[in-house]
């Protein structure tokens, strides 16, 4: 058993590394000027609503210190939601509230927090303690998904999210990201998430990938990860596809979740996606780009509408 | 066509730049390669005395010129209350001293520093004089001249042959013409004298020589004779002893021709005695002094030019990129993970003035308390700026406790602990303590283990003695740590740590 795997055939594999990425697809695709349409979640929750694509409800926006005793008013009458940073990066700073408990509310982690607790929780975020660069930053408080069913015996916490990587606009490559208790109910891969690779044609999950190793079943709760049929697939594989219009940026992570209401919304744009869905799916993201390159030229850009480009995937990538 | 070969002709072009400059300077001017190396070089003294005889003197003294294998680094003509000019006197360089009212014995100095070459002078080619008239000798030696250059002409091939042969016949007098010539009571100036007339009875030019061997420590030396023909090309040297061609290695010419070496108006009595040290000098000095001799532009943009202090900033500002370029390396194409890009250059920096252990320990103690304290300020519910305030105030009151202690302890290095960049430090501590807190203590200390091991590398790299003398006697290699970290800008392959985090995607061909 080697502890490690050759250059020569992860090439092979097309899979595709960091310096790759960043070089090729990150810094030739992605236009510094529209990272701020993704790094910015409310610029990007309104883009998504502007053109009509569904997304978790914002409840408020807390933009000052000063505003923090707002917080009770913006809260409300939910008693579910989720308080995040607007400039957050890799799920961090992220509180989920699930429910209140004699004035005090509970966190999915199962921890109890106060008010207090979360106005400081709000004021680190508005110091930019979780933004990137530490800048400045401004904390949203949105709606809690409700996730589907399906996903019931294969998360721990937390809400589990499918990340669809899309490259000039055509979904290339898609996972689900299960968290776990190692993740804290992440959906980090490099925090402990399962990742699980799902079968473009089909949308149905194949199997799991968890700390640098294939699983099939959760490791948490047993049950098995692949075989199942993600709800909506092509519903959903169009708006990830649609998501490149909606940024410009040719190499793209969409993260989707599926709500039990509200089917699928998007949650988050990410300029700079991981590259972990090539574990998850067992495969690497080369040769499906190079289909897509040969489809409409290495410089050219997509002309087909989303839907379409969505078929392509379903059809080619296997 | 151009935006494909734009980066390689950028890269060719740099390292060209860089390799040229570099080679021009080690060959060329002879800057050492290694540090601490040092160059022979001597102090020759010429020390004149005579006596006056009233009214003003002139007193004209023999000085070296342009030797071939040595340079003149320096000279220094000393007198007092007499005026001096250096002029060019025939085949020799003269320096004349005047004064108008000497009284008493008059001492005189010329003094010069003198390096080798790292090779020999060009362009000073001497054109040929042409044949030489026949001396006019009387009989019988006018036919025991013709008949020893017939003698030796036999045996010989060219004109330094010849003269070889003229000089081992000279010393060996078993023939009886030569005998008319040599003398045993000889000196080695008539020697050369006699062999000069023999020379020119062949219609070659030739001419005496003065020197002095460069020696390690000698006073009262007196000038060596050597021969010179010219072979229609050069002078050649000739040993009047041997016959040998060449001088020996460090043989200082002082004049040509069977003057004296001072010639005195209004003065009589004149000695002239001559002294050498040997003096090490460092050798970058030495090919500095040179260059300058050589008026190479090369050394008008060193770096000896700036005082002292800014120097020594310079030393270590110059491995930065060294270090740069180690994080490049590390980072893309071995993957290493670390807290901030150049965070560890920096601590790299200050390990060089607490010691690699005496760092690493030191880093870890003061990143660990520090990380402690972070968490309890945490539990007070601070704003960021004024909670990283308190981490860098913490920080510093934490090196001063370590400083008292270890020097209470006796342990010195604990006092350079003041040099570690304490705000960098700061902000380690709060990253770690976010990655702690966010993706957990493995991933935090992996990060800080990579930080220091990345540091530790960069001060391996960074203190070796021989990469710092290089970069700054050569300040010009930047260039190829440019080229090379602009090489490593466009590789796009897998970095090592990706061959075990994709390890999973083995199983399948």
């Amino acid at each position: 058993m080697k502890w490690f795997i050759s250059p020569k055939a992860l090439r092979r594999r097309g899979v595709v590394g960091m310096n790759q990425r960043n070089a090729q697809f990150i810094a030739e695709l992605n236009p510094r000027r529209n990272y701020p349409l993704v790094d910015d979640k409310l610029l990007t929750k309104k883009l998504a609503l502007d053109a009509g694509i569904a997304v978790p409800e914002l409840y408020g926006v807390i933009e000052t210190n000063h505003d923090i005793r707002n917080l009770a008013r913006i809260v409300g009458e939910h008693d579910d939601f989720v308080i995040k940073p607007a400039h957050g990066s890799g799920g961090n700073g992220i509180v989920v509230i699930l429910g209140r408990l004699q004035g005090q509310f509970r966190k999915a982690s199962g921890q109890i927090i106060d008010q207090a607790g979360m106005a400081h929780h709000v004021s680190n975020i508005l110091s930019g303690m979780y933004s990137l660069g530490g800048r400045p930053d401004k904390a949203m408080i949105e709606y809690r998904v409700h996730f589907h069913p399906m996903f019931e015996g294969i998360s721990f916490q937390g809400v589990p999210d499918i990340r669809t990587v899309v490259y000039k606009g055509y979904p290339v490559m898609a996972m689900v990201r299960l968290p776990t208790r190692d993740s804290d109910g992440k959906a980090n891969l490099h925090q402990g998430a399962v990742g699980a690779g799902i079968d473009m044609a089909s949308g149905c999950t194949t199997r799991g990938v968890w700390r640098h190793q294939i699983i099939d079943l959760h490791p948490d709760t047993g049950m098995p990860i692949g075989g199942l049929h993600i709800p909506g697939w092509d519903r959903l594989l169009v708006l990830a596809a649609e998501c490149f219009e909606l940024t410009g940026l040719g190499y793209l992570g969409v993260d989707l979740v599926l709500d039990r209401d509200r089917g699928p919304l998007i949650l988050e744009l990410n300029a700079r996606p991981g590259l972990a869905v090539q574990l998850a799916n067992d495969s690497g993201l080369g040769q499906r780009i190079a289909l897509i390159d040969a489809a409409i030229g290495k410089n050219g850009q997509p002309t087909a509408p989303a839907s379409a480009r969505a078929a392509f995937a379903q059809a080619r990538f296997r | 066509m151009l935006q494909r070969f734009h980066l390689p002709l950028l890269i060719l072009l740099l390292c060209g730049a860089s390799l040229g400059l570099f080679v021009h300077k080690v060959h060329g001017l002879g800057f050492p390669l290694l540090p601490a190396q040092t160059t022979d070089s001597w102090i020759v003294e010429a020390r004149i005395s005579f006596e006056p005889t009233g009214g003003p003197v002139t007193a004209r003294v023999f000085v070296p010129g342009e030797p071939r294998h040595l340079v003149l680094l320096d000279e220094h003509f000393i007198s007092r209350g007499y005026g001096l000019t250096t002029d060019q006197a025939g085949d020799n360089r003269e320096a004349v001293w005047t004064t108008r009212q000497p009284s008493g014995r008059q001492t005189l100095y010329y003094r010069a520093t003198v390096a080798q070459l790292e090779r020999e002078r060009q362009g000073s080619v001497v054109p040929y004089p042409g044949p030489v008239n026949l001396p006019d000798l009387e009989e019988p030696y006018r036919s025991a001249a013709e008949a020893v250059v017939q003698r030796v002409r036999e045996r010989s091939a060219d004109i330094t042959s010849f003269a070889t042969v003229l000089i081992r016949d000279m010393n060996n007098t078993l023939d009886e013409n030569m005998a008319l010539f040599v003398s045993r009571n000889h000196t080695d100036r008539d020697r050369v004298q006699t062999a000069v007339q023999l020379l020119a009875g062949a219609r070659i030019p030739a001419r005496m020589v003065h020197g002095i061997p460069l020696t390690d420590r000698a006073r009262d030396l007196q000038p060596q004779v050597w021969l010179e023909v010219h072979n229609t090309r050069e002078w050649v040297a000739i040993n009047p002893n041997t016959g040998a061609v060449g001088y020996p290695p460090n043989f200082l010419v002082w004049w040509h021709g069977d003057q004296d070496p001072v010639r005195l108006q209004r003065a009589r009595n004149p000695q002239i005695s001559f002294a050498v040290t040997r003096n090490i000098q460092d050798a970058v000095d030495v090919a500095q002094q040179r260059a300058e001799l050589m008026d190479s532009r090369a050394v008008d943009f060193s770096l000896f030019g700036l005082p002292i202090q800014t120097q020594n900033m310079y030393r270590v500002l110059l491995l930065v990129p060294v270090g740069a370029m180690i994080i490049v390396l590390l980072r893309n194409v071995i993957g290493v993970q670390t807290f901030g890009t150049f965070m560890p250059i920096l601590i790299a920096l200050s390990f060089r003035e607490t010691q690699l252990l005496g760092g690493v320990i030191l880093f870890t103690l003061i990143v660990s308390l520090g990380l402690a304290i972070r968490f309890y300020l945490e539990r007070l519910k601070l704003l960021l700026v004024p909670r990283l305030a308190a981490v860098v105030m913490v920080v510093i009151m934490l090196m001063l406790m370590l400083s008292i202690l270890s020097h209470n302890l006796g342990i010195e290095h604990g006092l350079a602990i003041a040099l570690f960049p304490i705000v960098i430090l700061a902000m380690t501590i709060e990253r770690m303590s976010l990655v702690w807190e966010e993706h957990g203590p493995a991933d935090a200390i992996r990060q800080g283990i990579g930080s220091l091991a990345v540091a530790v590398v960069g001060y391996l790299v960074m203190i070796n003695p021989y990469i710092e003398h290089l970069f700054f006697v050569f300040p010009e290699l930047l260039l190829i740590v440019l080229a090379m970290t602009l090489l490593l800008g466009r590789y796009t392959g897998y970095r090592l740590s990706e061959l075990l985090r994709f390890r999973a995607l083995r199983g399948h061909p």
